[in-house]
């Protein structure tokens, strides 16, 4: 019996198994880089192409600048004014407003999602009227909704409030945003067994308690790869709704305006494309700390 | 029934003498071609302080019986009081505690946090509800675990804590589904007679659902033979072990009554020409 009461805690690893994920993701950032770099060396300089169909990309300096000429260019200038900030600088700050963004539509697409979860779960007629809707309305492509969300947005007025761009941005991408979390987290919440659900029952609990002592804490491990699902999401409609409502200074549309600069200055339009990894991997990030925050309702019950 | 003090004490109040009482109980489940009668016809009376427990084949709706009493389930037909009043409403007022084959703890929680889950449900004071957790933890050995997760402890510790957990709220009755079921056969019978012990100390009523005759007869007052199809009760075979006479469990296993017993109720399940072989039932 006791060799089954060794402490295994989530928090209780040892340092080299922590470490080591983050030596695995520098490994592959080099990887990446050096069969990047690999290709460029070996590979035909106008790429290769089956008719008129390109397989291959180009290797010319243009097609794929060296890793560190792109490294190099991220510390040089943003423009040619002797004033400018450095290029870094500009991709972080991009990046940063998209980031803000994104958690203002990740967080809508939490509300909305769960919600919806909840009625769900709670009304099983709501199950099969709303969830085809959830499903339907990911079938609408981004490019058509943008000029919606921002024509409606613009038509909104209560006193001193005033819709701006970025709201119609936060919008769109909560839009992504909420349908992994709300799928997840309806199965979430009818993922308790049988037995707990008739436990709650000899108790007299009614749903509220249901919900707050049973379903949400076991909905957490659903919850969870939905919620980082959804943050790539709003990241990814952030970047996308930058760019088809207009709105400036986020990463989206720096990519789009620095793709100008692809013949003078070739490695500079890779700069924002690396500030949008980053962004990835940032709310990625965040949503994992939630992860280890909440570690104790994701214990599986072994051996029932 | 030297073990059941309440019953004679509690017989000055004569509406609360009976913990149980199913009348004319049938419970048919409609299929979509067929249905199946899992239940027909039982009437049973449990007095308080009884240990009764329900053997059968697989089918014969034992279990169905326990949930029905639980108002986890209701009849087609018939009544169900419990402690005098409608199965449904001894559920809203908390008059049983129940057990399960699987030990059902949420994983989330402590040993301590799963005991003390229906006394937070029902908003006891934080100061009562902990002694009266600790005092649980004290009376199913697990002192040294109340701070564990359910996944460090093995399986006969998650049934301890389960039954602790059943007898949070001090229930005049205790129903319980084959509770040991998934044990192996040495912790089971640690745990058969540490839940004799808690029913002797609690006075609770127990109906207790099993397929294993040995247990069936070393718990019980009461052994309720059940046979399938439709589940009906066979007969009910009352156990006399002298169980005054001796403290200790392995002595009283080895009793000639004990073996009386267990050939009355063995007799009792293949007693039926019908049904000669009684096919799930434990005969160890």
């Amino acid at each position: 019996m006791t060799a089954a009461l060794t402490t295994r805690s989530l928090r209780a690893k040892s340092l080299s198994a922590r470490v080591r994920p983050f030596l695995l993701g520098i490994v592959s950032v080099v990887l990446l880089a050096v069969i990047w770099e690999l290709y460029k060396f070996l590979g035909p300089a106008d790429g290769f192409s089956i008719g008129k169909l390109r397989v291959l990309p180009r290797t010319t300096d243009l097609a794929m600048p060296h890793v560190w000429d792109m490294v190099e260019r991220l510390g040089g200038p943003l423009t040619g004014a002797s004033n400018a900030i450095p290029l870094w600088l500009a991709v972080l700050q991009a990046a940063a407003m998209s980031l803000g963004i994104a958690a203002i539509g990740w967080t809508i697409g939490l509300v909305v999602g769960f919600t919806l979860a909840v009625l769900m779960q709670r009304f099983r007629i709501a199950e099969s009227a709303v969830l085809p809707l959830v499903i339907l309305s990911q079938t609408v492509p981004l490019i058509a909704l943008a000029p919606v969300v921002r024509v409606w947005g613009s038509r909104l007025e209560f006193g001193s409030f005033e819709w701006e761009s970025w709201m119609s941005v936060a919008v769109i991408a909560s839009y992504l945003a909420f349908f992994p979390i709300a799928v997840g987290a309806l199965r979430g919440l009818q993922s308790p067994d049988l037995i707990h659900e008739e436990l709650m029952r000899s108790y007299a609990a009614g749903w509220w308690q249901t919900l707050i002592r049973l379903r949400l804490p076991a909905s957490v491990p659903y919850l969870l790869p939905a919620l980082g699902l959804g943050a790539a999401n709003a990241v990814i409609g952030t970047v996308v709704a930058e760019v088809s409502t207009g709105l400036s200074g986020g990463i989206g549309r720096m990519i789009l305006d620095f793709a100008n600069f692809a013949s003078s200055d070739p490695a500079k339009p890779w700069a924002p494309i690396f500030g949008a990894i980053l962004l990835g991997l940032v709310a990625a990030g965040l949503v994992s700390l939630l992860g280890l925050a909440l570690g104790r309702y994701r214990r599986a019950e072994v051996n029932r | 029934m030297t073990h059941t003090p309440h019953t004679t004490v509690e017989t000055s109040s004569p509406a609360t003498s009976v913990a149980v009482d199913v009348r004319n109980v049938s419970r048919i489940f409609e299929g979509k071609k067929s249905s199946i009668t899992a239940l027909d016809g039982i009437d049973l009376t449990i007095q308080a302080g009884e240990f009764v427990s329900l053997i059968g084949p697989s089918g014969c709706g034992k279990s169905t019986l326990l949930r029905l009493i639980a108002d986890l389930d209701q009849p087609t037909a018939g009544d169900i009081h419990v402690f005098g009043m409608p199965a449904a409403k001894a559920r809203i007022q908390q008059k049983y505690g129940i057990a399960f084959q699987q030990a059902g703890l949420l994983p989330w929680r402590t040993v301590a946090g799963n005991i003390a889950l229906p006394l937070e449900l029902h908003k006891a004071p934080k100061a009562v509800a902990s002694a009266r957790v600790d005092e649980l933890i004290e009376l199913v050995g697990l002192g040294e675990f109340a701070s564990s997760y359910p996944d460090q402890l093995s399986g006969g510790m998650q049934q301890r804590v389960a039954i602790a957990r059943s007898l949070a709220e001090k229930p005049d009755l205790l129903l319980m589904d084959e509770p040991f079921g998934a044990l192996d056969e040495m912790t089971r019978e640690r745990m058969q007679a540490e839940l004799l012990r808690i029913a002797a100390e609690s006075g609770a009523a127990v109906v207790f659902v099993t397929h294993s005759i040995p247990e069936a007869v070393f718990l019980s007052d009461r052994v309720v033979v059940m046979s399938p199809r439709p589940g009906r009760i066979t007969g009910i075979v009352p156990v006399a072990l002298s169980r005054a006479a001796t403290t200790n469990a392995e002595a009283l296993r080895e009793q000639s009554d004990f073996f009386a017993a267990v050939t009355a109720v063995r007799e009792e399940l293949h007693g039926v020409p019908a049904a000669p072989t009684a096919r799930g039932v434990d005969l160890r």
